[in-house]
C-alpha cells in the first residue's frame, strides 16, 4: 500500500468502514510509516475532539407546529349528533379496554423492566470493561460450537458481514438469573449485542422496539428462544439488523 | 430568503391538497399521511440540522425543511428503502439546490462544484489542499466550545461541509452519503479526507498557535 492510498483509506478506517482485511492492511502500513502515522493520530484526535452532540440544532417549536398542522392526519369534519354518540360509545369501550390492558401491563412491566435493565447493563458492561467477546472470530462455525456446554441452548449464529453487520464473536453473559449467549456484531463504529436466551413460551412474537438509557432495543421470540438486540445505532438500522438476521435464519420467510 | 407570502402560499396549497384527499374519503391517503408522520417526524431535528449547515441561515433552513416534508409526503409512496433519514436528506438537498439556490448566495458554489465539475476542478480552486499537509499533524488540538466548531464547520466550502456534516454530525455511512449526494463512495471518502484536513487546519489557526 502506498502513502497516497493510505492517506485516504485511513479515514475509512477511522469511520469503521473497512472490513477486517483492509483495516489490517491500512494499520500495517500506518504503523511503519513516518508520514501516515501522525496523520492517523491527528485525525483520530480531531474526531474525538468534535463535540458532536452539541453540534446538532433543535428545530424550533414553531416549525414543528407548522409542519404538523399541515398534515391531513385527522379529518376535520364538523361532528354531528350521531358521530358524537358513536365517539362516546367508542370512548367508553376504549377506556375499558385500556384499563384491562393496564392491569396486564403493570404485571408484565415489573418483570420486563428488570430483564430490559439487565440487557442494558450487560451491553454497557461489554463496552466498558474491554470484555466484548470471549471468543473472537468472524467465523460463525467457530462461534456457535463455542457455546456448547456453556449455556443450555444452541443459539443461532449467522454471519451478516456481507449485509453490513460484521460478526465480531461471542460472549457469555448473565441476564435475569440465567447464563445467556451474546453474539456480537459491529455496524461501522457501533456495537450490537444480540442476547439469546430460553424463551418463556413456544409462541413466536414479532420484534418490538424499546429504548432505555438512550439505547435502542429490539426484542422478539422465535422457536422458544428469546432475542434481544441492543445498540446505540438508530432504530431503523437496528430493525434492518433484525430483518436481515431473520432472513438468513429463515430464508423461507424472507421476501 | 423565501418570501413570507410565498411560504404561506405553499402551506395553503398543501393543506388544500390534504383536504381534497380527506374529502374523497380516501382512507388510504389518511393512512399514508399517518405512516409518513410516524416515520418522518422523529427526524425533524436531524433534517433541520442539515439544513442549517447547508444554508447557514435560520429562516432559509426553516423554509427548506418545511418544503422538504411537503415533498416527502407527496413522494412517500415511492419510498422503498429501510432507512428514511437518508431519503429525507436527499429531498432536503434537492430543495436546497433547487428552490434556494436562486435566492441564497450561500448555495451558489454547491451548484457550481457539483454540476459538471469534477473533483479535479475543486482541487484547482483549492490548490492548498493538493499539497500534502505536514504541519497540522504535529499540533495538539485544544478543546473548543461548540459555537466555535459550528462556525468552523460552517466556513468549510460546500461539498466538504456537506460531507463532514453527514458523516460526523448525522452519522451516515459512506454508502448513505454517496446516495444522498449522488457521487461514488470513493468521492465521498476523498471529500471527507480533505474536509478533515481543512477543519483541522482551521481549528489550529483558531487557537492562534504558530504553524
Amino acid at each position: 500500500m502506498t502513502c497516497n492510498e493510505a492517506e485516504i483509506l485511513l479515514h475509512a478506517l477511522l469511520d469503521g468502514e473497512l472490513d477486517a482485511g483492509h483495516a489490517h492492511q491500512v494499520e500495517a502500513h500506518v504503523e511503519n510509516c513516518p508520514r501516515c502515522a501522525p496523520q492517523l493520530r491527528a485525525y483520530r484526535e480531531l474526531q474525538q475532539a468534535m463535540p458532536v452532540a452539541q453540534l446538532h440544532f433543535t428545530a424550533p417549536a414553531s416549525l414543528r407546529q407548522r409542519i404538523e398542522k399541515a398534515f391531513p392526519a385527522k379529518p376535520r369534519r364538523v361532528p354531528n349528533r350521531r358521530s358524537l354518540l358513536k365517539g362516546f360509545v367508542m370512548g367508553t369501550a376504549l377506556s375499558t379496554a385500556m384499563a384491562a390492558s393496564l392491569v396486564v401491563a403493570v404485571f408484565r412491566t415489573d418483570q420486563d423492566q428488570r430483564v430490559l435493565g439487565d440487557v442494558v447493563s450487560a451491553h454497557v458492561r461489554s463496552l466498558q470493561a474491554n470484555h466484548l467477546t470471549d471468543v473472537q472470530t468472524s467465523d460463525q462455525h467457530t462461534v456457535k460450537p463455542w457455546f456448547n456446554g456453556k449455556v443450555d441452548i444452541a443459539p443461532p449464529v449467522v454471519d451478516l458481514t456481507a449485509k453490513g453487520f460484521t460478526l465480531l464473536g461471542g460472549r457469555l453473559d448473565y441476564i435475569d438469573g440465567q447464563a445467556v449467549a451474546s453474539i456480537v456484531y459491529r455496524r461501522r463504529t457501533h456495537v450490537i449485542n444480540l442476547f439469546v436466551m430460553q424463551g418463556a413460551s413456544s409462541e413466536s412474537h414479532e420484534s418490538r422496539l424499546g429504548t432505555m438509557q438512550g439505547f435502542n432495543i429490539r426484542r422478539w421470540t422465535a422457536q422458544s428462544l428469546e432475542f434481544f438486540a441492543i445498540s446505540d445505532i438508530n432504530a431503523e438500522e437496528l430493525q434492518e439488523f433484525v430483518n436481515k438476521f431473520d432472513a438468513v435464519l429463515h430464508p423461507a420467510n424472507g421476501t | 430568503m423565501l418570501h413570507r407570502t410565498q411560504r404561506q402560499g405553499l402551506a395553503l396549497a398543501w393543506k388544500a391538497g390534504g383536504e381534497t384527499m380527506a374529502g374523497n374519503g380516501s382512507d388510504a391517503n389518511q393512512d399514508k399521511a399517518r405512516r409518513f408522520r410516524d416515520a418522518a417526524l422523529s427526524h425533524l431535528d436531524d433534517v433541520y440540522t442539515l439544513a442549517r449547515y447547508l444554508l447557514r441561515d435560520t429562516a432559509d433552513a426553516e423554509d427548506a425543511v418545511q418544503e422538504c416534508y411537503m415533498r416527502a409526503l407527496r413522494y412517500f409512496d415511492t419510498f422503498r428503502g429501510s432507512a428514511i433519514k437518508p431519503w429525507l436528506f436527499a429531498i432536503l438537498r434537492n430543495v436546497c439546490r433547487g428552490e434556494f439556490a436562486r435566492r441564497s448566495a450561500a448555495l451558489h458554489s454547491i451548484d457550481h462544484s457539483i454540476d459538471g465539475k469534477t473533483d479535479d476542478d475543486e482541487d484547482a480552486v483549492q490548490p492548498l489542499w493538493q499539497v500534502p499537509q505536514v504541519s497540522p499533524e504535529t499540533e495538539m488540538l485544544r478543546q473548543r466550545d461548540a459555537e466555535t466548531i459550528r462556525r468552523l464547520v460552517a466556513d468549510l466550502p460546500d461539498p466538504f461541509r456537506e460531507a463532514i456534516v453527514l458523516r460526523e454530525i448525522n452519522d451516515l455511512s459512506y454508502r448513505e452519503i454517496a446516495d444522498v449526494v449522488g457521487v461514488p463512495v470513493g468521492t465521498v471518502m476523498s471529500r471527507l479526507a480533505r474536509a478533515r484536513c481543512m477543519l483541522r487546519k482551521a481549528w489550529i489557526a483558531e487557537e492562534g498557535l504558530p504553524k
